[in-house]
């Protein structure tokens, strides 16, 4: 382990989040969509429901605007992760992948690649949230910090997936099973209670994106219903074993 | 000096045993053709060179490294085009090269400089800022080419560079693999199954059957085993003991419907050889080919194997398992 493996890897990282910087750049198509997909969330169906709901003091728009920044993070995070799919099928991969770098540092310049992307996408977000008058914007950066940890998780957990995956039809199990069940039962779209059915409220426990829509909340709106160190503790665990349950798949991939 | 040694280098995928041993030693400098049919084991040969397959018994290095025991290292030495195209179509072809400069820690301060000479080989400069997406068939190959170089490996590795190219194509990309392997004076190790291909440009081929290597020397030296030139006749059927009685005639076998009497100085002695034959439609002469060569050893044709260029190469071991029986 001398210096120049040390240099020789971490250059490799670099390498490969260059290039998935470059890749993000040239998709404009890809980022307008992902940015829009939020934006209807937030001011078609907010607003719908909005018209007769209120939770708390809270215009509904409002009160989903952190839930639908944690959406962002879990769709664009998994799904950047299950892109590799697609790179296996084209052979891009192939070459990185016999370059003389560790295959934990190819997957950790993905994860970063990744984590670049969604956070861009974020800060597009955050860049409107003038037009949500109940978020306090000095809670940004902690919001943007939890948002992040759990990004790493969702990007380590997409390449997990992805390193598992032969075809593209992963992608339709995945949506269906994984992302969808993951964002409804987060507490995205509505406050987790005491008046939600016991079942539903052991899922929402269970499910790690909850930790984030709630600290975000915490940070935007000022409510929780977990405390703060809660919130971090279990999406930094989450985004550890992610992050290693990934790098074991991904180098194990044929 | 030897910069890739093999001994006994096998390996298996479940029962199929794609590669029974391999001993060859390449010469630092050479172009060396590992020539056989698809499945024979050429690019799960090439696989084990460049640690992407592990071998299950037998050792192999490449410029005194262990394949095995010292993979990064023996990653840093070689260069790889592979058989599918592997470029980065989402990237330019100077963003291709970057990658890859980055990937093998290429010194920053001369990356520019050796992409831009590499780019100039293979004469794609005009094109370097162009999404590589939009180039041919052609182009893709050389800049694959000229990535394979970039690093300055020891040796490139070149799975079937021309497969699926238009013939015009194939013919320019081999020159471009002759001027860069005497520019970078790099070893190149190609496999392909276009015999005349490889005859122009090996100084050295291997003859790879079933995962074994049936014969390896010069091309000019593979083509002197048959023992002289051939006169190819479409006659009817009728006997050819006297031509095989004649002294200069060392062998005549039949393929494809014609007679192939393989003799020495052919061009003087063709007409005895035709006054002793009756009812003959055509005549041609020729001097043998690495192809003929390839038929003599195997008792196949190469070509009657590579019909379909896509089939997996499991399909392929199977196919030529029982053919070959």
């Amino acid at each position: 382990m001398d210096n120049g493996f040390i240099r020789r890897e971490l250059m490799g990282v670099y390498a490969v989040w260059w290039r998935e910087f470059k890749v993000f750049q040239r998709e404009k198509s890809r980022i307008v969509s992902s940015i829009v997909q939020p934006l209807m969330w937030l001011f078609l169906f907010g607003s719908g429901i909005g018209a007769s709901v209120t939770i708390g003091s809270f215009a509904y728009r409002d009160y989903i605007y952190p839930g639908i920044l944690s959406m962002l993070v879990l769709f664009g995070s998994v799904y950047f992760g299950l892109y590799i799919v697609w790179d296996r099928k084209l052979d891009v991969l192939k070459a990185i992948l016999v370059a003389p770098v560790s295959r934990i540092s190819i997957f950790l310049g993905k994860v970063l690649g990744g984590c670049t992307d969604v956070i861009l996408q974020i800060l597009v977000l955050f860049s409107l949230s003038f037009l949500f008058p109940a978020v306090n914007p000095w809670g940004i950066p902690l919001a943007l910090l939890l948002l992040l940890i759990t990004a790493i998780g969702m990007v380590s957990l997409g390449l997990a997936l992805g390193s598992l995956f032969e075809s593209l039809e992963g992608f339709q199990v995945v949506s269906a099973f994984l992302i969808f069940p993951l964002f409804f039962l987060s507490g995205a779209l509505f406050p987790i209670t005491e008046k939600l059915p016991l079942w539903l409220r052991g899922l929402v426990k269970l499910n790690p994106l909850t930790y984030t829509v709630d600290g975000v909340r915490g940070a935007l709106l000022n409510v929780n219903v977990f405390p703060l160190y809660v919130d971090f503790l279990v999406i930094i665990i989450f985004a550890a074993g992610m992050l290693f349950l990934g790098s074991v798949l991904f180098s194990r991939m044929k | 000096m030897m910069i890739i040694q093999t001994s006994a280098l096998r390996k298996c995928f479940g029962k199929i045993e794609a590669v029974a041993g391999i001993d060859m030693n390449i010469e630092k400098g050479e172009i060396f053709g590992l020539l056989g049919p698809n499945g024979a084991g050429k690019t799960t040969t090439i696989g084990m060179l460049c640690t992407i397959v592990r071998p299950s018994s037998g050792a192999a290095s490449i410029a005194g490294y262990n394949v095995v025991k010292e993979p990064a290292l023996v990653r840093r030495q070689v260069g790889i085009v592979f058989q599918d195209p592997t470029l980065d179509t989402v990237l330019t072809g100077r963003e291709n090269l970057e990658l890859h400069a980055r990937l093998y820690n290429f010194p920053s301060r001369i990356r520019k400089e050796r992409i831009d000479q590499m780019l100039e080989l293979v004469d794609l400069k005009q094109r370097a800022d162009d999404i590589t997406r939009t180039y041919s068939g052609g182009m893709r190959r050389r800049l694959e080419l000229a990535r394979g170089l970039l690093h300055r490996p020891a040796v490139l590795f070149l799975d079937e560079p021309t497969l699926g190219l238009d013939p015009q194509t194939r013919a320019r990309l081999w020159e471009y693999i002759k001027k860069t392997a005497q520019a970078e004076q790099t070893t190149i190790v190609l496999t392909t199954h276009y015999m005349e291909e490889a005859e122009k440009v090996c100084d050295r081929v291997g003859i790879i059957d079933h995962g074994r290597i049936i014969a390896l020397d010069t091309p000019q030296k593979l083509k002197e085993t048959m023992g002289g030139e051939m006169i190819v006749v479409r006659a009817e059927k009728q006997p050819l003991e006297k031509i095989l009685a004649l002294p200069y005639v060392s062998e005549i076998r039949e393929n494809d419907g014609a007679l192939e009497i393989i003799t020495k100085e052919a061009h003087r002695r063709l007409p005895k050889i035709l006054s002793l034959l009756k009812d003959v439609h055509c005549v041609e002469m020729r001097v043998p080919t690495l192809n003929d060569v390839f038929i003599k050893l195997t008792g196949r044709d190469i070509r009657d194997d590579t019909v379909d260029d896509s089939g997996s190469w499991v399909d392929s071991v199977a196919r030529y398992r029982q053919r070959g029986s």
